[in-house]
Parts: C-alpha cells; structure tokens; sequence
C-alpha cells in the first residue's frame, strides 16, 4: 500500500479524476441483496450495541441542566477546562508545528538522517502506558534521572517538576510532545515525500529557492493536509487520558486534571456516573463544531463511496 | 567575462562551503538533541530495570550494580503483584488477536458490502463509521461501561474486545474502502458472470487481493488492543481477567517500592509492539490521518 500517495489524497477533493464504475452491473439480484444485508449486519450490529446505544444512554445519563449547574459551582471544574484548553491548545499546536518543521529536517538525503528516523520513532512505538510512568519516575524532584543529570552536567539543583501547578503542566504537555511528534512527523514526511519533485524543478527555473519555495510550493500543498491533521489530533487529545493520569497523575492536588480523568474521576472514584458524563458533555460545544468540519473534510476527500 | 567569474570564485567559495559546514554542524546539533529527547524515558525505564532493590532511591545516572534480577523476578513471577504475570500476558494476547480477528472480519465484510456490492444506503454505515472514528474514545468510557454491565459483560475479556473492535472497525473500513478502489471491478463482474456467489466473490477474489490492507489493519487493531489502557482498567477487575496495562498500573497503588520490577514489567510488556512496529512500519502510517492510535 503506497503511503505515499495517500499522504496527499486526505483533504484533496475527488476529482472527476476518479470515475467511478458500477459495479454489479443491473443492481443486485434476489440473493445477492440478501448477501449484501448478511455483510452489512455485523457492522451495524456493533454500531448499534456498542455506540448508538451507549451514546444515548450518556447523553440520557448528562442530560439534567442541574448536573451543569452542580459542575459549575465546582472550583476544580473550571480550572480543569482551563487546564484542558491549555494542554490541547498548546500540546496541539507546538507538536503539529514541531512535527512539520522535523518533517522538513527528515527530508535530508544523508544516510545518518535516515537512521536517525529509526531511533526517532521510538516514542510512537513504545505504548503510551510505561513511557508515561517512566516519564512519571524521569521528573521526580529527589531521585529522578533528569534532576541527577541536571546536577551531575550543570551543578543545577531542578525544581520537584510535578509539585507546581504549571511545572506539572508543562510536564504533561512535554510528555504529550514526546509521544505522538514522531507519528505527526511520519505523517508529514509522507505528505512532503509525495510532492512531485518537477514542481521543485520548475520552481527552481523561475528563482524561487529556500523560503519562497517553502512558501509558494511546499506550503500550499500541504495546508490541507495540516489543517485536517490538527483537527483530528484536537479532538484526539481532548480524549487523551494516558498522559495526565500518568505523567502528572492529575496532581498536585487536582490542580492539572483534564476533562477526559475529571471525568473518570468523578464516575469512578466519587461514583457519581452522571456527573461524570456531564463533565465530559461540556466539552461537546468545542467538540461538535471540530467534527463537523472535520467530517466534511475527510467525506470530502476519500471517503466518499 | 571570463576573468570576473575567476575573479569572484576564490572569495565566494570557501563563503559558500563555510555556510554549508555550519547547516551540517546545525543538523548534526540537531539530530544529537533528538536521540537524548527520544531515548531519556526510555533509558531511564531501563536503568531503574537494572537497579538492585536498594540502588533505586541512589539518584545514580548509571546503575551502580546492574542485575538482571527484575528480570528474573517477572519469569518467574516472584513478586505478588506478578503472580499471574504470564497469564495476563496471555490475556492480552488474546484481546489482541482476538480484535485483530474480528475487525478484519466485520471491517472487510461493511466495507465489500458498500464499497463492492454497493448496497443501496450502504453511506449509512460509513457515516456511522466516520462518526465513530471522531468520537473521542475515552468520552463513551462512563456509558460503556455501565451498558456492559448491562449486557452481563462485567470483568469479563469479551467485553474489553467489543470495545477495541468498535473503535478499531471504523479505521478498518476506511482503509478497506480506499485501497479496493485499485482493484479492479471487471474482476466481480465476471466472477459473478461465471456464477459465483457474493460469498465467493468476497472469499476468492476480494480478500487474496486485499492482503496488504489487512496486513496494515490487522497490525493497527493488534496493536491498538495490546496499548489500550482506559477501557481495560475499567472492564477488568480479577487479577486472572485482567490484561498486562492493567496489572502494570496496580504497581502506583503500592506502598511498598519495587519501582525495578515496574520497569522490568513495562519493558517486556513494551516489546512485542516494538517488534511489530519495527517489523510492519512500512505498513503503520498507511491511511494516514486515518490511523493514529486513538488514546
């Protein structure tokens, strides 16, 4: 499967380009739409069990105006959407940002780039869960490693990383950085890689080189492909649920908790389900707008059947 | 003319190659940032591995006394936490295959059914698919789990399957659909002309072709069950139901500190993806945008 080409084809309207032939010529016949509804079934049954109904029944569960108002008056509510802006904010945007720069970086033809891809990719294929904890162990103020290299290297006593509200912050959005950059690298590298090289030459006969051939030929190709990457990762990491139970552990004392642990904290721990979901809930206003667009973007592109 | 570009060679040349030392060093700089910023989690995962239970808390950048004992400890599942390691592991194994199975099954036949066949109003299952696809998993978690209890799923590994099928199929599908519009569609056609049933079709024809998307799915979903945590922790309770992620984390509520044995553990459970991205990475950005590993 060339990925290649794929890189290119997210966000790129279906040209007329791709005609696409009936097939079954004269429709389906007798038993073959019974075949047809046979295959269909297992989807729609998983759909139905496993989505439509739980998201009813969420929807039913958060659906009290009062929840809103108990969540409210919830001092550690309000400084979670904070908290849940900046991580997504941020930790969305310097890693797209990074990942695009880095995607550029790994377009070098020198044999060291290549192998430094190797090892680059290595935080993507790790799973999230121990590198969090690992990451956890890394920042502990007295005996974590990178307190011991900051004083073995430079003599610097480093700060408890995770006892401080925006340190521990920071932390998680690092942590978030160091996970998923590479996969985001990949993919751009990818969408770099399937850039015809005759538009380079060509921009090359007209003078333009270094920015303006950023500007003019990389750049225009791949806004698509950026805008719809970062719309998914958006709603990805609104999500996210490793990094902060993991790395900051919500801590300290609740003050960096996300709406994805608040609200499993709330179900779970304080068990009270229904408020739980509304946490969660109020993050649809941001939510629904992101998907829509998204959605159309991506039925837009290839999925359209 | 001649003599102007002689003229001007000396001065721009070593101009020129000095600009062109100082982007390799600037690349080199850069590239040595990104293997420490990329292996400091990791080497830090295994110096703690290598301590011996009393070097832990030394504060030590390379461990005084490397041993392999953690490691022996998790073989044998010395340690009480450990005591069903194997069995977990298996466990995990057995969500993961097990996902791996049914969303190439389920994935291929919605996709062959709407992509192929062309059910009329088959767009209904893609859009629920691409509906899926955009709903954050971890937001259904509270709903989920309650209808699994519901459904009498309770600690119970199927459910932590249905769970990872349902957020593997949608990928599944996408990328079914997408790479069966290489093949070509006289091949149905006259499959069908000779006599053959949709089943045939499906069987003889579209899945031998489609052998590299279900390489690239049956990786991602794999993989996607092995990594998964939230659903897991929440569905599985007893240590004997429980998968590998779930036992690790059981790990941060103890009192005591076999912070080495947490490493061991989260090194060997951290090796089989490893193995299998290395292996398939041709095939791990395939789809693209589509992929990702949803957290």
């Amino acid at each position: 499967m060339s990925t290649t080409q794929q890189a290119l084809a997210i966000g790129r309207p279906l040209g007329a380009s791709r005609l696409t032939r009936r097939a079954w010529h004269g429709g389906l016949q007798g038993s073959e739409f019974a075949w047809a509804i046979a295959f269909a079934v297992p989807y729609a049954a998983v759909f139905i069990a496993f989505v439509a109904y739980p998201v009813a029944y969420g929807l039913w569960l958060g659906g009290k105006p009062s929840l809103y108002a108990e969540l409210y008056s919830d001092p550690r509510y309000l400084s979670t959407v904070v908290n849940t802006l900046l991580f997504v904010g941020i930790g969305v945007n310097l890693k797209m940002f990074l990942a695009f720069l880095l995607s550029g970086f790994f377009m070098r033809r020198r044999w060291w780039v290549k192998s430094l891809l190797v090892i680059y990719i290595l935080p993507w294929a790790v799973p999230a869960l121990p590198a969090f904890i690992s990451i956890h162990w890394l920042l502990n103020g007295q005996w974590g490693l990178f307190n011991n290299l900051l004083y073995e290297l430079f003599g610097i006593d480093g700060p408890i990383w995770l006892n401080t509200h925006w340190l521990a912050l920071g932390s998680n959005i690092a942590s978030y950085i160091w996970k998923w950059m590479p996969f985001w690298t990949v993919i751009f590298l990818a969408g770099r890689m399937a850039i015809p090289q005759e538009l380079y030459e060509a921009a090359e006969v007209d003078g333009a080189t270094g920015m303006r051939r950023f500007a003019h030929v990389t750049f225009p190709l791949l806004a698509n492909l950026y805008l719809v990457c970062t719309l998914l990762s958006t709603i990805w990491t609104l999500g996210d649920f490793s990094t902060v139970y993991f790395v900051s552990g919500g801590g300290p004392a609740m003050s960096t908790e996300v709406l994805a642990t608040l609200g499993i904290q709330y179900a779970f721990t304080i068990a009270d389900p229904r408020l739980g979901v509304a946490a969660v809930m109020s993050a649809l206003p941001v939510l629904i707008p992101i998907v829509i667009l998204l959605m159309r973007k991506l039925r837009m592109s290839e999925v359209q059947l | 003319m001649s003599a102007s570009v002689a003229a001007g060679r000396p001065k721009s040349r070593p101009r020129y190659r000095l600009r062109r030392y100082m982007v390799e060093a600037a690349c080199l700089a850069l590239g040595f940032l990104l293997i420490v910023w990329s292996l400091i989690p990791i080497y830090n995962m295994i110096l703690i591995a290598l301590d011996s239970h009393n070097d832990i808390f030394s504060g030590a950048v390379w461990p005084p006394n490397p041993t392999l004992e953690s490691f022996r400890i998790v073989w044998t599942e010395g340690f009480w936490y450990l005591e069903h390691f194997w069995h977990q592991f298996g466990n995990s194994f057995y969500v993961g295959l097990a996902t791996m199975f049914l969303t190439l099954l389920i994935g291929s036949l919605a996709a062959f059914t709407v992509g192929r066949m062309r059910l009329r109003n088959g767009w209904l299952l893609t859009n629920a698919a691409l509906l899926t696809y955009v709903i954050p998993a971890s937001f259904l978690a509270i709903p989920f789990y309650r209808i699994m209890q519901l459904y009498g799923l309770g600690n119970n590994i199927w459910a932590v399957i249905a769970a990872e099928v349902t957020f593997a199929t949608p990928y599944a599908i996408f990328i079914f659909s997408q790479y069966g519009k290489s093949i070509p569609m006289e091949l149905d056609e006259s499959a069908r002309i000779d006599g053959a049933s949709p089943l045939q079709v499906y069987l003889r024809i579209y899945l031998p072709l489609m052998a590299p998307a279900l390489v690239a799915v049956g990786t991602y979903a794999l993989l996607l069950a092995w990594n998964e945590y939230l659903y897991q922790f929440l569905l599985l309770s007893s240590p004997d139901s429980m998968t590998v992620p779930v036992a690790l984390a059981q790990f941060l509520n103890s009192d005591e500190s076999p912070w080495n044995y947490m490493m061991a553990t989260a090194i060997v459970y951290a090796i089989p993806p490893i193995v299998m991205y290395y292996a398939f990475r041709r095939y791990m950005a395939a789809g693209l945008t589509m992929g990702g590993v949803k957290g």
